[in-house]
């Protein structure tokens, strides 16, 4: 599984969304309705799964944001 | 320890979320998606010791003893009218019980289940029958009305329990912790010295809160403790009854629930009604599941009572009643 597919699938089960709503394009909160308590269990269950920290202070809008971040903090691991 | 009687005040004064949009940039539809809440009570000549000596004599009302026979009182709250005296000797006084041994606990939003936890240590001492047990709060006292942010969230109200000696206790397991370094994420009644600014030397800073601290702190430690109490308690998820968890957020709560995996109508709620009144929530949903009949008395049904906020602390209790 791709960062992103593991991403989608915890976007999908928190928002209660159909997969192929959730693309890398996607934004949280124009497209999805996300508000900041769904972002804050989103990116909850991204720091448990990848077992990294991310600051939510950095202008994560759409899915690709949270994908680059992710890959980030793997990378410096 | 065995739970003999349970009651509850709130003040009648009633401040809906849209009085709440007529003195903030606020609204309706923002507060209930994200928290549940749609009115809350705030008191308008009440104190914080007025709401616990009410709620005391509606407990009172509802058990078989006198204020007399009471041989502890301790009171949970965070907004106490005053340092000294605490709330607990003034209900004491108020209620016309005699010079027992009377104290707050400041434990925040877990002050119930803390205080629920000491009384049963000292119903184990062989000269005390029963123990008078509230969570007591004005959280409108500390709340920054100019703060959107937490000004909508709180309430205010006072409810708690009668506690008996009995040789087989109904609390079968605890769970309860604090950490203090995380202590920064909740702030409320801190002295602060305005020297530079004011007339008014010291003064006290009205509650501020770090949402995604408090949220992500929540989700991981609640359903770790809600686990650890239950295997505690030789017990299953499935066994328990009722989770009757601190009326924080409902969103909260439903994600609580998720990470148990259990229905959400395992977990009962009035936030809509009340907000978050802090230590005094879990006894009000406590003392509304009673009246409602939803739990019973002497019916041996297995609660979950499991309360978090400042300190931080957080602490669970399996009961039966």
């Amino acid at each position: 599984m791709t960062t992103f597919e593991k991403i989608q699938e915890i976007i999908v089960d928190q928002l209660d969304k159909e997969t192929e709503e959730v693309q890398l394009k996607t934004n949280f909160r124009e497209e999805l309705e996300a508000d900041s308590l769904d972002l804050f269990q989103i990116i909850n269950d991204i720091e448990d799964e990848f077992d990294i920290k991310i600051e939510f202070d950095e202008g994560l809008n759409t899915v690709q944001d949270i994908v680059n971040t992710v890959n980030t903090q793997l990378e410096a691991k | 320890m065995k739970i003999q009687a349970i009651g509850k005040y709130v003040p009648e004064n009633v401040l809906t979320n849209q009085d709440l949009e007529k003195i903030m940039d606020t609204s309706n539809d923002w507060i209930v998606s994200r928290t549940g809440i749609k009115k809350r009570h705030i008191t308008t000549d009440d104190t914080t010791s007025s709401l616990a000596v009410k709620a005391a004599q509606n407990i009172l009302n509802n058990s078989q003893i006198k204020a007399t026979e009471i041989d502890f009182i301790i009171v949970a709250t965070m907004t106490p009218d005053s340092h000294s005296p605490s709330v607990a000797a003034i209900v004491q006084s108020e209620i016309g019980a005699n010079s027992v041994m009377a104290f707050d606990v400041s434990a925040a939003c877990s002050g119930f289940v803390y205080a629920l936890s000491i009384a049963e240590k000292m119903l184990q001492a062989e000269s005390v029958e029963y123990g008078l047990v509230i969570g007591a709060e004005t959280m409108s006292q500390t709340i920054d009305w100019s703060d959107r942010s937490t000004a909508v969230l709180f309430g205010d109200g006072a409810g708690g329990v009668i506690v008996k000696s009995s040789i087989e206790s109904s609390l079968l397991a605890e769970d309860i912790h604090a950490d203090g370094k995380k202590g920064n994420a909740l702030v409320s009644g801190k002295i602060v010295n305005d020297a530079k600014t004011g007339n008014d030397k010291w003064r006290r800073s009205p509650l501020t809160m770090d949402g995604r601290d408090i949220y992500n702190f929540v989700v991981k430690e609640v359903p770790n403790s809600i686990r650890t109490v239950t295997k505690k308690a030789n017990l299953e998820l499935k066994d328990i009854d009722y989770f009757l968890l601190h009326q924080a957020n409902e969103r909260l709560i439903k994600q609580v629930s998720k990470k148990l995996a259990l229905d959400s109508t395992k977990f009962p709620s009035n936030i809509a009604e009340y907000g978050n009144t802090s230590a005094a929530s879990i006894p009000l949903l406590l003392a509304e599941l009673v009246e409602n009949q939803t739990i019973q008395l002497e019916s041996g049904q297995k609660l979950l009572l499991s309360g978090f906020g400042g300190g931080l602390t957080w602490g669970s209790l399996v009961i039966t009643i």
